[in-house]
């Protein structure tokens, strides 16, 4: 699962260390790093945002790690998945390795594919599969769709986007 | 008295000059007396005193009208108030009809036009042109056949903020679309079927790669957006590579899948197959157009209606001359 962890960090040298060392010990795979110096707290310490993909057994003693090594912890959580699209492809969707299309989107650690029903053509003819992906919040959601037609666009798969029926 | 010159005297054209022979005595009552003092298709002419139905029956009995004038020397000789222009669309270059529009502004005439040509390649230029000579351009009929879009859009929702318009703007895809969701039939054959019932083209491609759409499109989101946007600045994405497996699978998660023209005040200007739930207004069926507009003040407003046909054109350019002329409406 991807979860979102929030430290606090004091300014010097080798803290950062301190959170990645106990990620990759548990076999965590870090996604992405926020480190925003303009956001000092009080404390005058830093806010750093981690994206970490862990099983989910494990997050809990990651967590007691990161305390074990006198880090503040402020928050953990299972990244929300707020917005969901499905989109239809069609193409030679397996030929092209459809998890290589699917982890395009997985890895971008905003964005997931929830779901992939796909249908077996007859040999050589173009198959179907319709994805559902969820993201983070709508923005990401247009990043995620932008990645997805790029994607495609190389592997000549035509992608169907939905009419997002939020006004209707 | 009003005096009229049609220009292209086609199916639209002759529509037109029947309507306008049939149903004298109740357009009259709107707009006072009329009269049509020229006629031109692309080789041959009638002006002066005649027949509209004489006319048309001439046309229709040998391809041409009985005098040699072209509609360039006719624009010259003859006086007009307004031209009807339904001269065949050319999306690349506007002509003929970009020609004689631009010549019957110069000569102060007001415009109705059917063709979507010349509003694709020069849509500001026409508008700041008729502006500058204090006449009117009606181009109902260009988008959506007699389902009010341009009128809808500019009158009655007048004061709204418009944030987007999506539509069904082609009947061709739609009906061949609508058959491969309801038969799961393959692409190609329903392409040919609907060539045999004369629903789509012998060269389909203008309908079923998106042109037309997004010829149409354009004409829409220059109305609201007030941009001057051309067919190039369109992302256009046809029909061709769906299969009948595609709709299996989007139909059982509640969805199908239609050809969607999409503008918005962000600039989108956006034609591509869309999947479409079943329940949205938007999942029509057969040759139907229709048009979702989103509004601040009015909501949502949903028209639909036949999208091209004789008749329908005809209803169109009928409605723009009544509103240009109407002794009742004075709120133009």
């Amino acid at each position: 699962m991807i979860v979102t962890i929030v430290v606090e960090l004091e300014d010097k040298p080798g803290q950062l260390l301190k959170v990645i060392e106990p990620i990759s010990r548990m076999g965590g795979n870090i996604i992405s790093i926020v480190h925003d110096r303009h956001r000092v707290t009080p404390m005058k310490k830093i806010p750093v945002e981690f994206v970490v993909d862990i099983k989910s057994d494990r997050l809990e003693r990651l967590i007691e790690l990161i305390r074990e090594a006198k880090i503040q912890v402020r928050s953990y959580n299972e990244m929300r998945l707020l917005a969901t699209e499905s989109f239809l492809l069609i193409g030679h969707i397996i030929h092209t390795d459809l998890s290589d299309t699917i982890n395009t989107i997985d890895k971008t650690g905003f964005a997931e594919v929830v779901e992939a029903r796909i249908t077996m053509p007859k040999l050589d003819e173009p198959s179907t599969a319709l994805i559902t992906i969820s993201a983070r919040g709508k923005e990401e959601m247009r990043k995620a769709v932008e990645l997805l037609k790029e994607v495609c666009e190389r592997k000549n798969i035509m992608v169907i986007e939905p009419l997002n029926d939020d006004l209707v | 008295m009003i005096r009229i010159a049609i220009l292209g005297f086609g199916t639209v054209g002759r529509g037109v000059a029947e309507v306008l022979s049939m149903k004298r005595d109740v357009i009259e009552r709107k707009i006072g007396k009329y009269g049509v003092v020229a006629i031109a298709d692309s080789r041959s002419s009638i002006s002066g005193e005649f027949s509209l139905l004489e006319a048309i029956a001439y046309k229709e009995e040998r391809g041409r009208l009985p005098y040699d004038k072209t509609p360039r020397e006719l624009l010259d000789e003859i006086d007009f108030d307004v031209l009807i222009e339904t001269t065949p669309t050319d999306v690349k270059t506007g002509e003929p009809g970009l020609s004689y529009i631009k010549e019957a502004i110069r000569r102060d005439a007001d415009v109705i036009t059917s063709n979507k040509g010349p509003l694709v390649v020069a849509f500001s230029e026409i508008m700041e042109m008729a502006e500058r000579h204090g006449v009117r351009i009606g181009y109902e009929a260009t988008v959506g056949g007699a389902m009010p879009v341009i009128k809808l859009v500019s009158r009655e929702l007048a004061g709204n903020r418009i944030f987007r318009i999506r539509g069904i703007l082609n009947g061709t895809t739609n009906y061949i679309l609508s058959r491969m969701e309801k038969e799961g039939m393959p692409y190609s054959q329903i392409l040919s079927e609907a060539k045999e019932m004369g629903i789509a083209e012998a060269d389909p491609s203008y309908d079923v790669d998106g042109i037309d759409a997004g010829a149409k499109l354009v004409i829409i989101a220059n109305t609201i957006f007030n941009i001057s946007a051309s067919l190039n600045d369109v992302k256009i994405k046809g029909i061709s590579g769906i299969t009948p497996e595609a709709f299996r699978v989007a139909g059982e998660k509640g969805y199908t899948i239609r050809l969607i023209a999409e503008a918005d005040e962000n600039g989108r200007l956006d034609v591509s197959p869309r999947l479409v739930k079943l329940t949205n207004p938007l999942a029509i069926y057969g040759t139907m157009n229709a048009l979702l507009v989103e509004t601040d003040l009015a909501g949502e407003i949903f028209v639909i209606g036949k999208g091209a046909g004789k008749k329908e054109t005809a209803s169109a350019i009928i409605s723009d001359l009544v509103d240009m002329y109407g002794r009742n409406n004075r709120t133009g």
